[in-house]
């Protein structure tokens, strides 16, 4: 039996993926919440409880994009130039968001300026990560080895739609963190914020499934042919399960419930999405095994992932435990 | 606002100066993070608070700047795919997997100990936090590994086949990665990062002294600084000496354009020492040379005949002017580092280190310096493998996106602005936070005059400005 490199691969890159929008998800949408909340206390706080660990959640993208040039170099080289605008929107936006970290505790005239600078970079990376989505999904046309379309394809009603989805499941994420990591009245203000987020997110998360069928013939062979039909009826049913969850964690405004009622509706969003593709690595026009990297190099990689990931997912999880517990405004060496 | 230009033009543009604004931060943080990790042990082995207070003081510098060095990292690896598809392409197999590894065993480190290294100090304990501190030093100089590989790849590819589809695979990792250039450039590289970190850190001190602010604090980060440029300033000088003749072996055209070297000379070659290049009547103006040096330098032997441009078809040379001047702004800088070196040797042997003013006021002027250095070195570097993405088999006009020009003109024209408003937002903070080295306490500054009621003195240390 020989082993299907470019497979695995896309599995690793859907993994890296996955985490990323996890968990930078979570700090992306408390950045979108910062004007939310208007004391400076909360916003320390609310800065606080990520600044030991955005930087870790925000490499996960460039393992994504990274590992996406070495094992999928075709598909890089297609699928950024088809994106140009958003990519370039959503890398200024984390320009924004990633040196407020730093800045706002440099400056108490300019500090309005980074509030600001934060909430509006992480909201344009969101929404950008969206609707980057929402392209994928439509297809991009390649012709040889490059691009076809042209430089505004991406901006449809229903790219824009995943934009708005994608944002709200962040914010529902970084509600459910902020419930989870907070006290009183700040608390209290994220429970109520998660609810209505978390809404949204279920209406969204119906809309895109209504709606992507009709984007592609293929999406709706895939959704309702057979055997694949049956993960569009135990992903529904997933998604109940994890609606319950987060109306249990409501109710007894329990952070880590709904935290993870979040991530399970972004993880069963995924896997639906990821069943749609499959097995394209550019959706209907190049396949894993078009896209895919000669086995020299994926093999040659893989040989480090498999064993670094293990140990860059124990450290990881190191440093969220060290940082584990409540957050106070006092917290952090500024 | 850039109409006149191709996309190729702007392209290239965009490139060169994100990535020039991204190499500025991992030069100081390379460096900053083994000074971190050296102060910490220091106060570990000695539990001489002195060692602590200055690494609270680095530290927070340290975050700035890594802050900034990430966020525009970020964007440097989605600027392949945007701006250069086609090389993605065509060398994403073997570059591909260079950078995963650095994303794998240094962004990974850095990122998941920089914040235990920061925060977390009364959390883990002193022995935890130490390791903390480590692995992010451990992470910068992977980092450096794998992407000067990458680079060096670029500039002196080996290990490689070309199949069907035009792309470039790997036939032998080992010499890809260890490839002509590589451990020349290394070493080059980190002593460059650790020369910066030094005179910046060396700058402050002396400002700190000049001002006598705290002067045990900046003496000893003074006398650490000017200990490390003594000893690496000459050691860098003969890295990159041997970094030349490597590179006069796998890519001659660079040296000559580097050396002005439009003739051929078969009988010893000059030392053009400064001039104007004139690319187009394809000579040196006004030069002042030393004759045979060159030869002397390159070849060991005032006789050795080296060839010019004049054996280089116009079309492939590089920019002869900008990479002549560019080197000569980094020997030049490196020449003064060593003076300045040898300078504080002196007036340690004289044990007037902490008291030399023009010593101090030297140090304080070449703080930037390195930083000037590392940009001019890197200028060199890669507008002299021009017209060539991959030196030799891939050029530059081939390897761009197939975007329009208005896309990449307007992209760059955001990257200017953002970059100039975050960027000197954040060297403000960063000049700041260098401003306000704690005061000592009371017994330490007994000799120091006392500044009251200005303000400054309330702040509590590493405070908000
Ligand atoms: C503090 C920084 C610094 C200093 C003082 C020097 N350099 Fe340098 N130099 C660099 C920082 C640097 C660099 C930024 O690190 C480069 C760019 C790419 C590289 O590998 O190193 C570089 C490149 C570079 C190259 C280009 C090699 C190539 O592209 O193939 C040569 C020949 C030299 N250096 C030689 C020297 C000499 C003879 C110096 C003596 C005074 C010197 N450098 C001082
Ligand atoms: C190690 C990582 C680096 C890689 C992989 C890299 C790669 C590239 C690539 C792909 C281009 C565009 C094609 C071209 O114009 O040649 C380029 C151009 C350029 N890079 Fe680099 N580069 C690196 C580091 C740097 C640094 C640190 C500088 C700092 C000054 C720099 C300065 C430039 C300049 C000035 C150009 C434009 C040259 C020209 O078009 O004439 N590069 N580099
Ligand atoms: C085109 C070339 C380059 C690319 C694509 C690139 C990519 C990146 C990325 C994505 C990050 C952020 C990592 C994180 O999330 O923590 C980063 C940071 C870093 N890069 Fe680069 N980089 C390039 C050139 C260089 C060069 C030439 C060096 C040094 C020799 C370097 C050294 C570092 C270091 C030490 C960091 C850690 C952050 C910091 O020190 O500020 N990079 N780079």
């Amino acid at each position: 039996m020989t082993i299907d490199l470019p497979f695995i691969w896309a599995g690793l890159i859907a993994f890296a993926v996955m985490a990323y929008v996890v968990l930078d998800g979570f700090d992306l949408g408390i950045g979108i919440l910062f004007p939310f909340f208007r004391k400076k206390e909360d916003k320390d706080v609310m800065m606080n409880s990520v600044a030991p660990v955005w930087d870790g959640n925000e490499t996960w993208l460039v393992l994504g994009g990274g590992g996406l040039l070495a094992a999928f170099p075709l598909a890089y080289a297609v699928i950024l130039p088809a994106l140009y605008a958003p990519i370039i929107a959503m890398l200024l936006g984390l320009v924004f968001r990633g040196v407020a970290f730093e800045y706002r505790w440099r400056t108490h005239r300019g500090q309005w300026f980074w509030n600001l600078a934060f909430a509006a970079g992480s909201l344009v990376a969101a929404l950008s990560q969206g609707i980057v989505l929402g392209t994928l999904v439509q297809g991009i046309p390649v012709e040889g080895r490059a691009y076809a379309g042209g430089w505004w394809d991406w901006a449809t009603p229903f790219s824009f739609m995943t934009g708005i989805a994608v944002a709200a499941g962040y914010v529902f994420l970084g509600a459910g963190w902020l419930v989870w990591k907070t006290e009183g009245a700040l608390q209290s203000k994220a429970l109520r914020i998660a609810r209505n987020s978390g809404l949204a997110t279920v209406v969204a998360m119906g809309i895109f499934s209504l709606w992507s069928p009709f984007k592609h013939p293929e999406y709706m062979e895939r959704w309702f042919g057979w055997p694949t039909v049956i993960f569009s009826l135990i992903v529904p049913l997933g998604v109940l399960c994890f609606i319950w969850l987060g109306y249990t964690g409501y109710k007894r405004c329990d952070g880590p419930k709904l935290f993870f009622s979040a991530l399970g509706l972004f993880v069963l969003g995924y896997v639906g999405i990821g069943i749609s593709f499959y097995p394209y690595m550019v959706p209907h026009s190049l396949t894993i095994w078009d896209a895919a990297a000669p086995d020299d190099s994926l093999s040659f990689l893989l040989a480090g992932a498999v064993v670094l990931i293990p140990i860059i997912l124990i450290y990881t999880a190191y440093a969220y435990w060290v940082f584990r517990g409540k957050v106070r405004a006092s917290e952090g060496y500024h | 606002m850039f109409d006149s230009f191709s996309a190729e033009h702007l392209a290239r543009a965009q490139f060169a100066f994100t990535v020039s604004f991204h190499i500025i931060f991992p030069a100081f943080s390379i460096g900053l993070a083994s000074y971190l990790a050296v102060l910490e042990g220091l106060w570990l082995k000695t539990k001489d608070e002195v060692y602590l207070e200055l690494f609270n003081f680095w530290k927070a510098i340290f975050a700035v700047a890594f802050g900034m060095g990430v966020v525009s990292g970020i964007v440097m690896s989605y600027e392949f795919g945007t701006n250069w598809s086609v090389f993605s392409d065509k060398a994403g197999p073997i570059i591909g997997p260079l950078m995963g590894y650095e994303v794998l065993s240094a962004f990974f480190l850095e990122a998941g100990f920089l914040g235990v290294m920061l925060f977390g100090l009364k959390r883990v304990g002193p022995k935890l936090h130490f390791l903390a501190t480590l692995m992010v030093a451990v992470g910068t100089l992977f980092s450096a590994f794998w992407i000067l590989s990458v680079n060096s790849w670029m500039q002196t590819p080996a290990g490689y086949g070309i199949n069907d589809q035009g792309q470039f695979v790997p036939t032998d990792w080992w010499a890809a990665i260890f490839n002509p250039s590589f451990p020349y450039r290394l070493v080059h590289m980190v002593l460059a990062a650790y020369l910066t970190t030094s005179l910046v850190v060396g700058a402050v001190g002396a400002w700190h002294l000049l001002r006598k602010t705290a002067p045990r604090r900046a003496s000893k980060m003074f006398s650490m600084a000017m200990w490390m440029a003594a000893l690496v300033a000459p050691i860098q000088i003969l890295a990159g000496d041997q970094h030349g003749l490597n590179t006069l072996e796998h890519q001659p055209v660079k040296v000559m354009a580097m050396e002005g070297h439009f003739e051929s000379h078969p009988d010893g070659a000059p030392l053009i020492l400064f001039g104007l290049p004139d690319q187009d009547e394809q000579t040196v103006d006004y030069a002042l040379e030393i004759p045979k040096l060159s030869s002397l330098i390159l070849k060991h032997d005032l006789n050795a005949p080296l060839q010019g441009l004049d054996t280089v078809p116009r079309d492939k040379q590089p920019p002869v002017a900008i990479v002549f001047w560019s080197f000569r702004v980094m020997v030049a800088i490196g020449f003064a580092i060593l003076g300045l070196g040898l300078w504080s040797l002196y007036a340690r042997w004289r044990k007037q280190l902490y008291d030399s003013p023009w010593l101090l006021r030297a140090a304080v002027v070449m703080g930037p310096s390195g930083f000037i250095a590392v940009l001019a070195g890197w200028v060199t570097t890669e507008v002299g493998r021009q017209p060539y993405t991959i030196y030799g088999l891939l050029e530059t006009s081939q390897s761009l996106s197939p975007v329009a020009a208005p896309a990449v003109s307007a992209s760059l024209t955001a990257f200017i602005i953002v970059y100039f408003t975050v960027f000197s937002a954040g060297v403000f903070y960063i000049f700041r936070l260098m401003d306000k080295l704690p005061r000592e306490t009371d017994d330490e500054i007994a000799d120091a005059p006392i500044r009251t009621a200005t303000g400054l003195t309330g702040t509590p240390k590493g405070g908000a400005a």
